[in-house]
């Protein structure tokens, strides 16, 4: 397809070299609502990026974007390099893996595969076709399985043929629309390695579109949370745990304990929320949020895996700053860690999750117990409320 | 309950199967059964007249098909990117086309020929530089207008059908040939067309059966094209013989093979794009 490609399309720009997909100030209005509103990114060569966010987040638009079944209403989308204005979707070096695979049910898996060659002019040999069909059903691991029907394949097997009938034409970017969400939990986690191996492999940058953030944090070099059209935070999946610029982040990574209120102190480190039960809690700024200003909506997020839980008995001292007492309302054993839910008067429901090898996973503190809980406050996060 | 039902059934399709039985009567009568004889059937295939109307029927059905055929294929598919009131015009309109009877196109086609006609005709007549006004080409009924009458019926029916079709087709079947660097011809020619041809081939079918069988529409604009229902309603004034029967029988034939083909393939056309 390159070489269809370079025809008609201007040079790259100088500047884009080792960009695949550049979204410039990209807008795509559908009547009065913005499904993408102002968005800017640059996703590097070769990496794996997700679209994390709930659905009408803009995140399938922005997809379709740079499949270009969408034309933005304003701005500009580049592909390695190369402006996309006015380039139709069946002249872009991208291919998609669509969520429900899209699989041409008149053809058998064969000729779904080799669609993408058949249109390339000068069109490919017989033979070559034939050969680089047999390959991409290798790297799919679906071998030999080239006349079987669509609807003969269980959903992984098809999932495979919808991967190899886009990576076979060797495609700058391949775009991956939820291509999980079909497939059950264990086949999706299998999937999950197998894409990230493949990507490797193959060297070739994809963009994921996903709603389950385990998938994105998974597999993903780079994530950029969605909202409203927006693009919250673009980052690392370490940098977005670790780090969120606000609450909607800190909520849609992993999981958190939220204690909102009015900032009632702030400096340029960090900054003390009052709660509505007039309680005081300090915490740092994230490293990405921003400072907070006092008399504004903040929050105090507590990652459940920074809870430390001891018996009432002892002080508690060295293992956290802030001290609450509660009850255990429920504990759910993980495997490799253990999960409880605890009941803090002060508090409301905290999440708690301990490692097998800790105290509190080893006590294993039972439903009904009354416990004591508590976290350093240089672990939390003081937050933007939004 | 049962016995209505019998009833029912019995008085719908007794007359039918009188008329196939009575088809193979070696006697001349219509209703004294006097033994089995296909002699009938060797007379139908003699006679001229029916071989000549039969000719003109298969000719009326076979163009008012490919045209409806052609022409409601291409309407389905530009009427799937209309949206809204537009549509909703269009839907109605479609639907009552099916609704209309038979007498009324038949009238409106006659009236509005026979209009067009005479305009065209006195022009032809004012503008012809030859003096012989016998040697000047005129517009009459025939063929043509027969043609197009049931072209305009069987269009609704084309269009209705593969509507159907290509609202269960799935949308994104249509964006992967895209993606595969497939034109907007491309996609037509490999993915939509084969997908949706189930319905077209139907819609032939049954555009075919209905142009074959039509005698209200045909008796208003046939002219002095005789095609078989003509016929037949021609010969019935003159009583009703085995040779009309035997005519009925393999009419009757003809079209259930055709709609059973229909019935087949919007079936089995209807499996394959539920692929997952």
């Amino acid at each position: 397809m390159a070489a269809a490609m370079t025809q008609q399309a201007p040079e790259p720009r100088a500047e884009a070299a080792g960009i695949d997909v550049r979204f410039r100030g990209v807008s795509k209005r559908f009547g009065a609502v913005a499904a993408v509103d102002d968005v800017s990114f640059e996703i590097p060569r070769g990496s794996f990026h997700s679209f994390l966010g709930p659905s009408g987040c803009g995140k399938t638009t922005s997809l379709r974007l740079i499949a270009g079944f969408e034309q933005p209403s304003e701005g500009e989308v580049e592909i390695a390099g190369v402006p996309m204005v006015g380039v139709p979707a069946y002249r872009r070096p991208v291919n998609m893996v669509f969520q429900h695979y899209a699989l041409f049910p008149h053809l058998d898996v064969f000729a779904n595969i080799a669609f993408g060659l058949k249109q390339l002019r000068p069109r490919p040999s017989a033979a070559e076709i034939g050969r680089r069909v047999g390959e991409a059903l290798e790297l799919v691991r679906l071998p030999g399985m080239g006349s079987r029907r669509a609807w003969e394949l269980s959903g992984g097997q098809q999932q495979r043929v919808a991967l190899a009938r886009a990576l076979i034409n060797r495609p700058t970017v391949l775009l991956l629309d939820e291509p999980l969400a079909a497939l059950d939990r264990k086949l999706r986690r299998d999937m999950q390695m197998e894409l990230q191996n493949l990507q490797r492999e193959v060297g070739i940058t994809f963009v994921l579109v996903t709603h389950d953030q385990e998938e994105a944090l998974s597999m993903s070099d780079t994530i950029g949370i969605m909202r409203d059209g927006r693009i919250e935070q673009f980052g690392s999946p370490s940098e977005l745990y670790d780090a969120p610029v606000n609450r909607y982040v800190a909520d849609f990574v992993g999981e958190s304990n939220f204690f909102a209120g009015a900032v009632a102190a702030a400096d340029a480190d960090g900054a003390t929320i009052r709660t509505a039960q007039g309680l005081e809690i300090a915490a740092p700024y994230s490293p990405r949020g921003r400072k907070l200003a006092v008399g504004s909506a903040g929050v105090i997020a507590v990652r459940p895996e920074i809870v430390a839980l001891w018996d009432p008995a002892e002080s508690g001292q060295a293992l956290a700053d802030y001290r609450f007492r509660g009850r255990v309302r429920n504990r759910i054993y993980l495997g490799d860690q253990t999960e409880f839910s605890v009941a803090v008067p002060e508090l409301g429901e905290i999440l708690v999750r301990a490692p097998k090898g800790s105290a509190a996973g080893a006590a294993g503190f039972a439903a009904g117990t009354e416990i004591a809980l508590g976290w350093r406050r240089e672990r939390a996060l003081a937050l933007a409320d939004g | 309950m049962r016995a209505y039902a019998i009833a029912i059934y019995l008085f719908l399709y007794a007359p039918i199967a009188l008329i196939v039985l009575f088809s193979f009567n070696s006697g001349l009568s219509a209703s004294d059964f006097r033994g089995f004889s296909i002699a009938w059937y060797g007379k139908v295939a003699g006679n001229r007249f029916v071989l000549e109307a039969v000719t003109h029927s298969l000719i009326v059905a076979a163009a008012s098909a490919t045209l409806a055929t052609l022409f409601g294929t291409m309407a389905a598919l530009a009427l799937q990117r209309v949206t809204g009131w537009l549509r909703a015009v269009f839907d109605g309109l479609t639907y009552v086309a099916i609704m209309v009877p038979g007498i009324v196109i038949g009238i409106a086609t006659l009236i509005a020929l026979v209009t067009a006609f005479d305009i065209v005709n006195d022009l032809l007549l004012a503008i012809w530089p030859a003096d012989d006004p016998g040697a000047v080409p005129q517009l009459a009924l025939g063929y043509g207008s027969i043609i197009a009458a049931h072209t305009l019926f069987s269009l609704a029916l084309v269009i209705v059908l593969v509507r159907a079709r290509i609202a269960g087709m799935d949308r994104s079947l249509v964006e992967a040939a895209t993606d595969l660097y497939a034109t907007p011809w491309g996609t037509f020619r490999q993915v939509t067309l084969p997908l949706i041809l189930p319905a077209v081939v139907a819609g032939f079918l049954l555009s075919f059966t209905f142009s074959f069988d039509d005698f209200v529409i045909a008796f208003f604009v046939a002219g002095s094209k005789t095609t078989l229902p003509i016929y037949v309603f021609a010969s019935i004034r003159r009583g009703v013989t085995p040779e009309i029967n035997a005519i009925g029988t393999v009419v009757l034939l003809v079209s259930l093979l055709l709609l059973f083909s229909a019935q087949i393939l919007l079936r089995r056309g209807a499996k394959p794009t539920r692929a997952t």
